[in-house]
């Protein structure tokens, strides 16, 4: 599984850096979010409900910050255990370049994932998983966007 | 005598009433007061370590009465899955077996084997505590290419190489020899793709144990109930056989699929003990996808040496055989003993070499499924002899004429081990063509020409051998059972009878056909017979079905216990009518001293043999019960021809069958329209095999082909109206004359569809299932 997109921002680069480096904000932009709990530096415990077709189940999420460059980039690591449902892992890495908007500094977010699943996910999911992921990422990103505006 | 009901009539099922009602009695239906619940916990790894299973919160859930894990079956000391037969490799050695232990211990090896089995008040209660199963599990690497696994990593600490055995078959210098004065070499490279079985019923058990008594019972969805109480006693410790009873009631299909032992029911059986209480557990249909052994799974080289007047004159194979992550019950003789075997088809070939190397990966066991390496070993030949004519431009139908076995050469000896004892290939080929019109081919390819789309014909002259045969040679050469079937004919007191079966079917119909031969050889009203099967507390130890042999084997038992029947009914009758029993004649139910007019009845016979008055007690014992183990002197060889022709759309590569012939050997045929009936399914899943059907891995090792969204199963508009016709020449060595028809369809109808797909796009091969996609690639020469 991979893909990628981008998303422009209409705030300036530190303050999306500090946002995608807020649980309130991650867990309040993430689809099905139950929890979001950072553990460590950098490291994150999450609960997402998720519905990859029939497959629906709540999965416990290990997320971890590497490669951190501030306020620029990093890679998000995620491994996510469904249980019966089977699991994924991947890893999405996040780029912030500062571009100049009509109104100031605005913020131009790209971000590449690759990742697998195993289990039920992968026996009754795989021909949608990708589509799932996909509207997933899209809505996490549109969502960060709309956050500034009701934050 | 075709009376009818008698042999030879096409009398309607006994067992469709209770089906058609959806009054069967399937294992799924029976229910013990008290009853529990299983949910296996499976692996979502391909190939794992288990560095902990931690139960606690599941045992906590609402609702769990237990939760085991594969340590706490060791610690039973429950034995590990055995493979029955022992295949030794070229050197001599013995073929390399990973433990396997019902529930995974220290690694998984498989995505869907079971690591630990949570047993609940309700199926929910139990899939809520599976859901709270919590393993430690260490990813390693997994090994999913057949074609490499010999040189990935190795998956067992104890098979290097990830080899079970290289095997060989035949005259390796002969061989070579003959291909160093060949004239023409035809090659192919082939992939024979991975099926995945699907009853329609899914695998299930009821285990049940007495306390006060100490037994245990079992209801599951088995071929062979006594072949499973047996591996349950003898291998895997769970009881003594004597307090161990197997049942199988109505089962809803089998393929082969249902013959071996797995890791399910033995938990449930186990279970059973542990909770004292009834324990139950069906498969849903994901679990059967992952966990019921696959079928097929092989890659093979094949060349085949011709003379220039296309007269073969050796074959050469060499075959990788997918073994899956464990060696499933009977998996070690499919690509050997049942493959091998077979490359010498329905022709002279004087020289036959084959090599099967069997290898695991970490993919769901492989092992029997309808045809089990017949298919296979078919798909080789056919494919082989069709590029052959094709290359030489030899007409296919004369290429086979010219190197069939003839009828006055039988009994013959193959260079493969078989001695076919009868045959007449010619016969069945020739009447397939006439079915087909073949002579009209070039007429209708013409036709579909100019309507934009591409025709094609692709023959299939397979042979099979089945009713797996006899026991002493089978032993010396590694299986671990012998081959032999039961049965009982229980007269009953007012002349009925009640006959007790080793086999046990799922779709066979012995209901039905063993009680034809009852009332057909005794004289005994059909519907005054009643069969049993499918249960270790009924009948002696016997091997169950598989390998098309109830009626080769188990109904030749049946015909020796009622000869027996018979036997003592003259001595029964001699002295009721004061003559000698050498006097005495059997017909239609009816003993008369010869040239007599007297004569006395079945029934009075049977009477008078439990209510002993008029019988000579100081000679002979009361009752008319008789029994007898059959092992048969050889198997049997169905042979046929399959002639498949099809149209295919280049826009968008559909391959539409247009038309099917087969025309099957069978030997004598008891009941006509079931014999049918079994073609037609064969041919469905040949056929399905062919165009649609493919179990699918990803290369990091998950089931990609895991629900009916992903993995086609053929349906009735996939197929055409079969035209379905048989020739007949008796088996020489059973009393019915009778061959097996069970796998045939399947067997050869592949080949068929294949050579037929490929002869319509004039290329020399299309990877199987030939689905659009494939078929529109090959089209455009991909």
């Amino acid at each position: 599984m991979e893909q990628a997109g981008e998303s422009r921002i209409a705030q300036p680069r530190d303050r999306v850096w500090r946002a995608l480096n807020d649980p309130e904000v991650l867990s309040r932009c993430l689809d099905g979010c139950k929890s979001m709990t950072r553990v460590g530096d950098g490291e994150y415990e999450a609960e997402v409900g998720a519905k990859v077709g029939p497959v629906k189940a709540t999965f416990k999420a290990a997320i971890s910050l590497n490669d951190v460059v501030e306020p620029e980039s990093y890679r998000l690591d995620v491994e996510v255990k469904g249980g019966a449902a089977g699991f994924a892992k991947g890893s999405a890495l996040v780029n912030l370049e500062e571009v100049a908007g009509d109104d100031g500094d605005e913020t131009l977010l790209t971000y590449q994932i690759n990742g697998n699943i195993g289990g039920k996910l992968a026996q009754i999911g795989s021909r949608l998983v990708d589509a799932a992921a996909r509207k997933m990422a899209a809505r996490f990103f549109e969502r960060i966007k709309v956050d500034f505006d009701t934050a | 005598m075709a009376s009818e009901t008698g042999i030879g009539a096409s009398v309607k099922r006994k067992e469709d009433a209770r089906f058609i009602t959806g009054a069967g009695n399937y294992t799924d239906d029976i229910n013990a007061a008290g009853q529990t619940y299983a949910v296996f916990v499976r692996s979502p790894y391909p190939r794992a370590k288990i560095n902990g299973v931690d139960t606690a919160a599941a045992a906590a859930t609402d609702g769990v009465v237990a939760v085991f894990t594969g340590a706490d079956l060791a610690a039973d000391e429950i034995g590990d899955l055995p493979c029955g037969w022992l295949v030794k490799s070229k050197d001599g050695s013995d073929m390399v077996a990973p433990p396997h232990p019902p529930i995974a211990t220290q690694a998984v090896n498989y995505v869907g084997e079971p690591y630990a089995v949570v047993i609940g008040e309700t199926l929910e209660a139990a899939k809520n505590g599976a859901e709270a199963v919590d393993a430690d599990f260490e990813e390693l690497p997994a090994v999913v290419d057949l074609a490499t696994a010999a040189s990935a990593d190795q998956i067992h600490e104890s098979v290097p190489n990830n080899q079970a055995y290289d095997w060989e078959l035949g005259d390796k210098a002969a061989t070579d020899a003959a291909f160093d004065n060949a004239d023409h070499v035809a090659t192919v490279d082939i992939v024979n793709n991975r099926l995945i079985p699907n009853a329609i019923e899914p695998r299930a058990a009821l285990g049940e144990y007495d306390a006060a008594a100490g037994t245990y019972t079992l209801h599951t969805t088995s071929q062979n109930p006594h072949l499973e109480r047996l591996v349950l006693a003898a291998f895997v410790n769970v009881a003594p056989e004597a307090r161990l009873r197997v049942i199988s009631p109505d089962v809803g299909g089998g393929f082969g699929s249902k013959i071996f032992v797995y890791a399910e029911e033995t938990a449930v059986i186990w279970a059973a003990g542990k909770v004292r209480r009834p324990v139950k557990w069906r498969a849903e249909r994901s679990e059967s996808f992952l966990a019921d052994c696959h079928g097929r799974d092989h890659v093979t080289t094949a060349q085949l040496a011709l003379a220039q007047d296309g007269k073969f004159l050796g074959l050469r194979v060499k075959t990788k055989a997918n073994m899956g992550a464990y060696l499933s019950t009977f998996a070690s003789s499919v690509p050997t003993y049942l493959y091998g075997t077979l490359m010498a088809g329905q022709y002279t070939t004087p020289a036959i070499y084959v090599e099967v190397q069997s290898l695991y990966t970490n993919t769901a066991p492989v092992d029997a499924y309808r045809g089990a390496g017949r298919p296979e070993a078919t798909y080789v030949v056919e494919r082989c002899v069709e590029t052959a004519a094709r290359e030489m431009s030899i007409d296919p139908a004369e290429i086979r004429r010219r190197n069939f076995i003839q009828p006055g050469d039988f009994p013959y000896d193959t260079p493969v081990a078989l001695t076919y004892d009868t045959g007449d290939y010619e016969a069945s080929l020739d009447k397939a063509l006439e079915h087909i019109d073949y002579a009209g081919f070039g007429a209708r390819r013409a036709a579909s020409e100019s309507a934009g789309r591409k025709r094609g014909i692709g023959f299939s002259c397979y042979i099979e051998a089945c009713g797996l045969a006899p026991s002493q040679v089978a032993i010396s050469l590694g299986a671990g059972v012998g081959l032999f079937e039961v049965g009982e004919v229980r007269v009953d007191v007012t002349g009925s009878v009640t006959v007790v079966t080793g086999s046990h079917s799922h779709g066979q119909s012995h209901e039905t056909t063993f009680a034809q031969i009852i009332s057909d050889k005794l004289g005994v009203p059909f519907e005054n017979v009643t069969v049993l099967h499918g249960d270790t507390g009924r009948s002696d130890y016997a091997l169950g079905t598989y390998g098309s042999r109830s009626l080769a084997v188990g109904g030749s038992a049946i015909i020796s216990a009622t000869d027996k029947i018979i036997a003592k009914g003259k001595k029964i009758a001699a002295h009721i009518l004061e003559a000698q029993e050498d006097q005495m004649e059997f017909a239609d139910g009816t003993f008369t001293v010869v040239d007599s007019n007297q004569s006395i009845t079945f029934p009075e016979v049977a009477f008078a043999a439990y209510v002993p008055q008029n019988y000579p007690l100081e000679e002979l014992e009361p009752g008319l019960s008789e029994k007898a183990f059959y092992d048969p002197p050889n198997f049997t060889y169905p042979a046929g021809a399959h002639i498949c022709e099809v149209e295919v759309d280049p826009d968008t590569g559909v391959v539409d069958i247009v038309d099917f012939v087969a025309v099957d050997d069978f030997g004598h045929v008891v009941n006509p329209m079931i014999v049918e009936g079994q073609v037609h399914g064969g041919l469905a899943q040949g056929i399905g095999q062919a165009l649609l059907e493919h179990g699918v891995y990803d290369d990091t090792g998950q089931l990609l082909s895991g629900s009916y969204m992903d993995y086609t199963m053929p349906r009735a508009d996939d197929l055409p109206s079969f035209t379905v016709d048989t020739t007949v020449t008796p088996c020489t060595h059973n009393p019915l004359g009778v061959k097996g028809c069970g796998e045939a369809g399947a067997i050869g109808s592949t080949a068929a569809v294949m050579n037929a797909v490929t002869d319509a796009l004039g290329v020399a091969s299309v990877p199987m299932p030939a689905t659009p996609e494939t078929v529109w690639r090959a089209a455009r020469g991909e």
